[in-house]
C-alpha cells in the first residue's frame, strides 16, 4: 500500500493538532518555510510509515489535508 | 488509487477565518459530513447565529440564513414549520445560545420543535475579545474576570444540554467534544443520530459540543485540547443526556 498525503500548504495556520494526534509521529511543522499566511506549515516528515489513518486529516480545522492511498 | 479522505461536499472551497485550531473549523467539518452522508446538502437550511461562526453561512454548502443574536432557534421554528421535510439546522455558540438566546432555545425546546441545535460551548465569547460567558468555569480567567469566574459573584456555570433537558419536547441531547480522534468520531455519530431523529420527527435534537478557544484561552491548541478534557469535561459531563422512548 503507497499513501499520498496531500497538503493544501497555504491554508495550514500551524496549529500541530494533526501532529498531535498523528499514531507514528510523522508529521512536523515545516520550520524552515512560511506559507502565504504566514505559518509555518504542517508536512509528512517520513510518508512511507503512513498507514492511512487520516486521523490528521480529520482533526485539521481547515481542511489541510486530503489522503489517497493505492 | 482510492480516497481515504477529503473536504466534505456539504462545504465549500473557502479559507475559514478562524483561529489556529479553533474547533468550529473542525464541528462545521462533521455536520457538513453528516450532510453530506446522508444525502441532504441540496435540502438542508443552516441557521447561523451572532459570534465567531456568524460567516458560518460562507462555508457551508447547504442554503443558510444569518439570525439575529440568539434568535436561531425562533427563525428555525419558522422555517422547519414551513419545510417540514426538510432538515433544518441551527449552529450556536454559547454567547448566542446560553446568554443573549436563553429564552429562545428554552422556548423552542418547550414546544418540541422538530429541528436540531448544534450547540459549541467554548466557555467563553470568542469575537468580542476573551469576556466571561455564562459556561465560564469557576476560576476560569476572563477580561471581564481577570481573578477568574468565582461563585459568589458570578454563580455557577450553566450547563444547557441538562437544563433543556428537563423539556418534554426536547427527543435527544448529548454532549461531546472534538479533542481527541475518539471523542471526534463519537461527535460525529451524534450529530448524525440528531439528523436522523429529527427527520423521524421525533421533537427538538440538541448536540453540545465542548470546543476549544485557544486564543482566548491564551493557550496553544494542543494545550487547549488537553485542558479541555481535563478541565471542561470534568464540569460538563459527555454522553447522552436524554434520549425519550419513541
Amino acid at each position: 500500500m503507497t499513501v499520498f498525503l496531500h497538503f493544501n500548504r497555504d491554508r495550514c495556520k500551524g496549529c500541530e493538532l494533526c501532529v498531535s494526534v498523528c499514531p507514528k509521529h510523522i508529521l512536523a511543522l515545516d520550520m524552515a518555510s512560511t506559507n502565504v499566511k504566514g505559518y509555518h506549515p504542517a508536512g509528512v516528515t517520513d510518508p512511507a510509515s503512513c498507514i492511512a489513518c487520516a486521523s490528521c486529516a480529520k482533526i485539521c480545522p481547515d481542511s489541510v489535508i486530503s489522503i489517497e492511498k493505492e | 488509487m482510492t480516497t481515504v479522505y477529503r473536504k466534505s461536499a456539504g462545504l465549500q472551497d473557502r479559507e475559514l477565518h478562524y483561529c489556529p485550531g479553533c474547533s468550529h473549523g473542525i464541528v462545521h467539518k462533521l455536520v457538513a459530513e453528516c450532510m453530506e452522508e446522508l444525502g441532504l446538502v441540496d435540502t438542508a437550511i443552516l441557521v447561523c447565529p451572532v459570534g465567531c461562526s456568524v460567516f458560518a453561512g460562507n462555508y457551508f454548502a447547504c442554503d443558510c440564513i444569518e439570525a439575529i443574536h440568539g434568535r436561531a432557534p425562533a427563525v428555525a421554528t419558522a422555517v422547519k414549520r414551513t419545510h417540514p421535510d426538510q432538515l433544518v439546522v441551527t449552529y450556536q455558540g454559547d454567547g448566542d445560545l446560553a446568554s443573549i438566546g436563553t429564552a429562545e432555545i428554552v422556548h423552542a425546546a418547550m414546544r418540541g420543535e422538530k429541528f436540531t441545535t448544534v450547540f459549541i460551548n467554548n466557555a467563553i465569547y470568542g469575537m468580542t475579545g476573551g469576556q466571561m460567558a455564562p459556561t465560564t468555569l469557576l476560576g476560569q480567567r476572563a477580561t471581564t474576570a481577570p481573578m477568574g469566574r468565582q461563585k459568589e459573584l458570578h454563580g455557577s456555570p450553566i450547563r444547557m444540554a441538562e437544563l433543556l433537558s428537563t423539556m418534554d419536547g426536547l427527543a435527544y441531547a448529548e454532549r461531546v467534544c472534538v479533542a481527541d480522534i475518539p471523542h471526534l468520531n463519537k461527535a460525529k455519530k451524534a450529530i448524525k443520530k440528531a439528523f436522523e431523529l429529527q427527520l423521524a420527527g421525533a421533537g427538538f435534537t440538541f448536540v453540545e459540543v465542548l470546543s476549544a478557544c485557544p486564543t482566548n484561552w491564551a493557550m496553544t491548541p494542543v494545550e487547549a485540547n488537553k485542558w479541555l478534557l481535563e478541565n471542561m469535561a470534568a464540569y460538563y459531563p459527555l454522553g447522552v443526556i436524554k434520549e425519550a422512548q419513541a
